[in-house]
């Protein structure tokens, strides 16, 4: 212990040399725009920013990359919640009670849980980060397949009751999620699938962002316009002031959702270490385990704060979840740490297990620019809201050409491909229709984001074990995880039936 | 300077001015390099996703062109990873002709257009511009198998596991298939090959104990070999890597193969002859830079820069020995 804080005091010292707190204030408020920017998110901004920090030591590029990715992931909650867009498929969960939120006039309690729960969310793992690193790399490599499936299972039996009350409606919007997430060539076979005719676009894949910027970005300006038309013209995207005192109640209203913070916290930093989930399953998860414990879970996709804390609380915490397989396994645990590691090869650093003993200067300076990050993230933030709230004033005339555009620049930038572009508009104006017909599309879009994690992990499993599911249920971790996951899949089917059986009872 | 100087040109002011800069001091560079030099950012376009080898050695020779300014343009990586390799080819295969477009590839520049004719993928096609390198491959265990030393003993302890020995590799018809092949009936062994998504992912299972045994490049378990999890118990090279010394060649166990992968800078088809000469150039001055040499030594790569001709006679020779190997596994016909 006593060890960890003088190498951490170390770390602080520097932190805190002049040119690497710039490079944090500079970071995070670059990640800021970049992650608002629908479509860009941390990954492209980490992308295109990766060949400048060949100009700083290598323990300074890596502080100005990990606060641009914190950075980034403060601000992919500003799109979702003020165009109900969302900047990342971390930022997805997001958007369920965020964009409700802002469409009732409180888009100004929306940033302000967002921004507080990034900041506990994020401390809290740095914490843990700090004193608990090697023993959870240790269960981070023992987690094979297997255990890879049984989560993402779990993520999916976290999410059963998401879809409201309709559950055949649910299971067809699954259902679409799953089939578009089978598109591209299929790792295990080797072969192209449902890529018709050798259409080369379909080649890589649906990209989760090309179904969720289309249902929910282009989706929801089509939903605005039929407003906009209903009220003659006056309708806006969201109505919200900035006062002091409303922030202050804002503030009062969060403490009451402390339980759900410390929940999102834990559970999206140790999904966030294990390899190859990242931060996505980890705010989904967050934000169904925050819906199931809920004692007015009704609330929930109609405004609820808790549903704004879960997700962001547990995506931040699992950004800095990821950075740990990243650094001792030299396995990324998130698109984006995929980078960061590419990054580490240019500077001629090796990630594994022996990083914190060899180049225990970078480690520690990373993980002490992480609170530093931490800390000018959420200033920058808050500090900027009453921007954004201004932004939205704008008449929705105006603002929804710029919208539109934000969309199409989202749509292209991660492939540059005209193909994602038209795919993203029919998946807008398919899922207006959806919506019009009551279709819940949140699980759809879980669908696409989880399919292609869990279908590799349970074929791969299932080929190691030659077919017999057995393989989930007598291995050390993936057991309760498995366990659990059925547990909570047959509840909502349980439910009704016991309440069946209780009336009979009763009537008798 | 130079940049706006050659956008001029462009412009059809050409000769007035190039007369005119003649007296000046960039004049001498503009005659050297004669002509042709890129205009616009260059897309460098790389056949796997973000993170992964290809990729990090892209990002890494991005790094190395800006650094030394090497060019007057940035080189933009782009991925396309889909169908091993399958849209970054037919994607080149569209940019016929431009000269602002080059890509990074692997050996499934051989495989992926011979599993997949209806492609109309010809590499011939395409603009043989560098060999950069040629990686390596190694037979890889966990260190707590104290009872495998040596490839004998690997042997002995695989055959008696039958189709329940596991190992790992990057995808179905990789090159880490092939290799599993080779040993499969090299050595009469039943190793099941389950494919993993990416060499990173592979070397970690293996790290793990969640597979039995891998043919990772020694980039990829660099970090685990040094830490003491994992082992290398021979290589697919002519002769040991520096690296491992104590890790035997399958030549010297009297298995005579040998398999590397290719990393090379591929044009647009119809690149014009002046183009070609330029990134030619270019990555020549890559290859030579203290950056890149220092990688390849630290990475175990191996090769010698080879570029035009020689690079399109090594093309033709290695998709000869791959139609073999993917003919002998059953992955396509004749």
């Amino acid at each position: 212990m006593g060890e960890i804080l003088t190498l951490l005091w170390g770390g602080f010292l520097i932190a805190f040399e002049p040119l690497n707190l710039m490079l944090i204030i500079f970071g995070c408020t670059v990640g800021l725009f970049i992650g608002a920017m629908p479509g860009l998110g941390s990954v492209n901004g980490v992308a295109i920013l990766l060949p400048l920090t060949f100009l700083v030591p290598p323990t300074g590029a890596i502080i100005f990359l990990a606060a641009l990715y914190y950075g980034a992931m403060y601000g992919g909650a500003i799109s979702s919640i003020m165009l109900g867009i969302p900047g990342a498929s971390t930022a997805v969960a997001t958007t369920f009670d965020g964009r409700p939120l802002a469409k009732l006039g409180m888009a100004d309690k929306a940033l302000t849980a967002a921004a507080v729960a990034s900041f506990v969310g994020g401390t809290i793992s740095v914490v843990l980060f700090t004193f608990f690193a090697p023993p959870l790399a240790n269960v981070a490599l023992r987690f094979g397949a297997p255990e890879e499936f049984a989560l993402m299972l779990l993520a999916f039996a976290t999410f059963v009751g998401l879809g409201g009350d309709d559950i055949a409606k649910t299971i067809f919007s699954i259902a679409i999620g799953l089939v578009l997430s089978a598109v591209g060539l299929d790792i295990i076979s080797g072969e192209p699938r449902l890529v018709f005719g050798d259409i080369p676009g379909f080649m890589r894949g649906i990209n989760f962002l090309v179904l969720a910027i289309g249902i929910y970005g282009i989706g929801e300006m089509l939903w605005t316009v039929e407003e906009n038309h209903k009220a003659g013209g006056k309708s806006m995207m969201s109505e919200a002031v900035v006062t002091v005192e409303r922030t202050l109640n804002n503030l009062k209203e969060l403490l009451g959702t402390w339980k759900t913070m410390l929940m999102g916290s834990f559970l999206g930093y140790f999904v966030g270490i294990l390899p190859a989930a990242g931060a996505t399953p980890g705010s989904l998860m967050s934000y169904g385990i925050a819906k199931q414990i809920s004692r007015d879970p009704d609330k929930f996709g109609k405004g609820a704060v808790e549903g704004v804390v879960a997700p962001e609380a547990a995506n931040n915490a699992a950004s800095t979840g990821s950075m740990l397989p990243m650094l001792t396994l030299g396995i990324p645990g998130s698109p984006t740490t995929a980078i960061l590691l590419g990054g580490m090869v240019i500077w001629g650093l090796e990630p594994g297990p022996l990083l914190f003993t060899q180049n225990a200067d970078f480690v520690w300076g990373l993980i002490a620019s992480l609170y530093a990050a931490n800390l000018f993230a959420v200033i920058i933030n808050v500090a900027f809201i009453p921007v954004f709230i201004w932004v939205l004033k704008m008449p929705f005339t105006l603002l929804a050409p710029i919208i539109f555009l934000l969309c199409l620049i989202g749509g292209y930038a991660p492939t540059q491909s005209l193909h994602d572009v038209w795919l993203m508009i029919l998946f807008g104006v398919v899922g207006y229709f959806l919506r019009k017909l009551d279709y819940p599309l949140a699980p759809a879009v879980l669908a696409i984001v989880l399919g292609p994690l869990a279908e590799p992990a349970l074929r791969q499993s299932l080929l190691i074990s030659n077919g017999s599911f057995e393989i989930f249920f007598t291995r050390v971790y993936s057991a309760p995880i498995m366990i659990a996951a059925l547990i909570l899949l047959a509840l909502p089917l349980l439910k009704p039936l016991m309440g069946h059986l209780r009336r009979k009872k009763s009537k008798a | 300077m130079i940049q706006t100087k050659h956008q001029l040109c462009g412009l059809g002011l050409a000769l007035g001015l190039g007369v005119a800069a003649a007296g000046l001091p960039q004049a001498a560079f503009a005659q050297a390099t004669m002509a042709w030099e890129p205009k616009k950012p260059v897309q460098f376009v790389v056949m796997a996703g973000k993170g992964g080898g290809a990729d990090k050695a892209v990002r890494f020779m991005q790094s190395i062109i800006a650094k030394n300014k090497l060019a007057p343009v940035p080189f933009t990586p782009i991925n396309k990873p889909g169908g091993s390799g399958a849209e970054a080819l037919v994607y080149l295969k569209g940019k016929k002709g431009d000269p602002h477009t080059i890509m990074f590839t692997l050996n499934s520049f051989y495989t992926t257009p011979l599993r997949q004719p209806a492609l109309g993928v010809n590499i011939e096609d395409f603009t043989p511009i560098a060999r950069m390198a040629e990686d390596t491959f190694c037979l890889w265990v966990n260190s707590d198998r104290k009872d495998i030393n040596n490839v004998d003993d690997f042997v002995k302890a695989a055959k008696a596991k039958g189709n329940g020995w596991i190992m790992a590799g990057t995808g179905k018809a990789s090159e880490d298939n092939l290799l599993t092949d080779f040993l499969n009936s090299a050595y009469g062994l039943k190793m099941k090959y389950v494919p993993y998504k990416g060499g990173g992912k592979v070397a970690k299972e293996l790290a793990g104990n969640n597979a039995d045994s891998t043919v990772n490049n020694p980039s990829e378990q660099l970090g685990f070999y040094e830490a003491g999890k994992t082992k290398p118990l021979a290589c697919f090279t002519p002769e040991r890597i520096d690296l491992f010394k104590d890790a035997p060649t399958f030549k010297e166990l009297g298995k005579d193969f040998v398999y590397f992968m290719q990393r090379t800078v591929v044009g647009a088809p119809g690149m014009s002859k002046d183009a070609e000469a330029y990134y030619q150039g270019l990555f020549q001055k890559v290859f030579d830079s203290t950056e890149w040499q220092g990688y390849m030594k630290k990475k175990a790569l191996q090769g010698k820069a080879l570029s035009g001709d020689a690079l399109m006679t090594y093309w033709k020779k290695e998709r000869a020995v791959h139609k073999q190997m993917l003919m002998k596994m059953g992955a396509i016909k004749g």
